[in-house]
């Protein structure tokens, strides 16, 4: 078994709007910053062991379908890294 | 004989949707979700809170609870199931009903009165309506804009499965009387089948006429309907 880290990156699909990012937007404008665009997204970091990075992966893929991410409105992805 | 009002740690609606109940005459009572539902069960009602602190999505920790496994069983066999508010966003996360409540076009929890049209009165839920009738009820949420991809939207609408929408107080569904940025204004959906129901506003808390307006008391009469039959 080897110890890995899974990083799932879990943000809303394209089209879905995202109040609180366009609210994080306009709060940069504020300061002075010019930004063409901002997109919010939650990344979880699962330390696990497994036999190797294959299975780390799809276990963390399990995870994000089943509860880290809501299919109907989000996409996400998975990194696998030894740790 | 009774309606089973799961609490879940963070519930805060559970009382409210009893004393409701209880009021119209319906047997209601608070079942803690680690008891799981009673063998009696004749109805369940979901109920309104922030059940696990809305960590991760709204509704997203109290889906995976065991009991709404039975829910979703009982569901199946035509037990009649209402989900109010944050049982709106647990009966879309557990796959009860479809799409998804998310957050606010305005980024804020709101708590105001609005108005609903009536989609369809033949369900259960709105028996006690006229098709396109305006009822007021009261909102609040900070997760209650409904999303869903265009296709099954449009979809879910032919299939007769939206139930009400919010609306301005002639029944216009105008952008300025949607409070959250519901996508075509939706404010409640049916299941699978029609004895499944959930809304973001508050039947329950539109009962009592000492508190004023009484028009959620027909959603809640579903339950004494389905006893009855």
């Amino acid at each position: 078994m080897t110890a890995y880290t899974a990083t799932v990156t879990v943000r809303l699909k394209r089209g879905v709007l995202d109040p609180e990012a366009e609210t994080t937007a306009r709060a940069l404008e504020r300061l002075g910053f010019a930004i063409e665009g901002l997109r919010s997204a939650d990344r979880f970091e699962v330390d696990l062991e497994a036999e190797d990075a294959g299975e780390a992966s799809a276990r963390a893929e399990e995870m994000a379908e089943r509860l880290l991410a809501n299919p109907t409105i989000h996409d996400y992805d998975v990194e696998v890294a030894e740790r | 004989m009774t309606v089973a009002v799961v609490r879940f740690g963070g519930s805060n609606c559970d009382r409210d949707a009893e004393r409701a109940l209880d009021r119209l005459g319906i047997d209601a009572e608070i079942v803690w979700h680690e008891d799981g539902l009673p063998a009696d069960t004749t109805g369940i009602v979901v109920p309104g809170g922030f059940s696990y602190g809305d960590y991760l999505r709204a509704g997203a920790m109290a889906a995976h609870s065991p009991i709404m496994t039975e829910v979703r069983e009982a569901a199946a066999d035509g037990v009649p199931v209402l989900g109010i508010c944050n049982g709106a966003q647990i009966g879309c996360e557990s796959g009860l009903t479809p799409g998804a409540f998310t957050t606010n076009e305005s980024a804020r929890f709101q708590c105001e009165h609005v108005h609903l049209r009536v989609e369809r009165a033949d369900t259960p839920w709105t028996a006690a309506y006229e098709d396109g009738e305006v009822i007021e009820l009261p909102i609040a949420h900070g997760e209650g804009r409904y999303e869903l991809d265009d296709d099954r939207l449009t979809e879910l609408e032919i299939e007769g499965r939206v139930l009400f929408r919010y609306c301005d107080a002639d029944g216009e569904l105008t952008p300025e009387a949607n409070p959250n940025g519901s996508k075509h204004n939706v404010a409640g959906v049916l299941g699978e089948r029609e004895s499944v129901a959930v809304l973001m506003p508050h039947p329950e808390r539109a009962t009592l006429s000492e508190l004023g307006a009484t028009d959620g008391r027909g959603v809640l009469r579903a339950f004494a309907d389905a006893t009855e039959s």
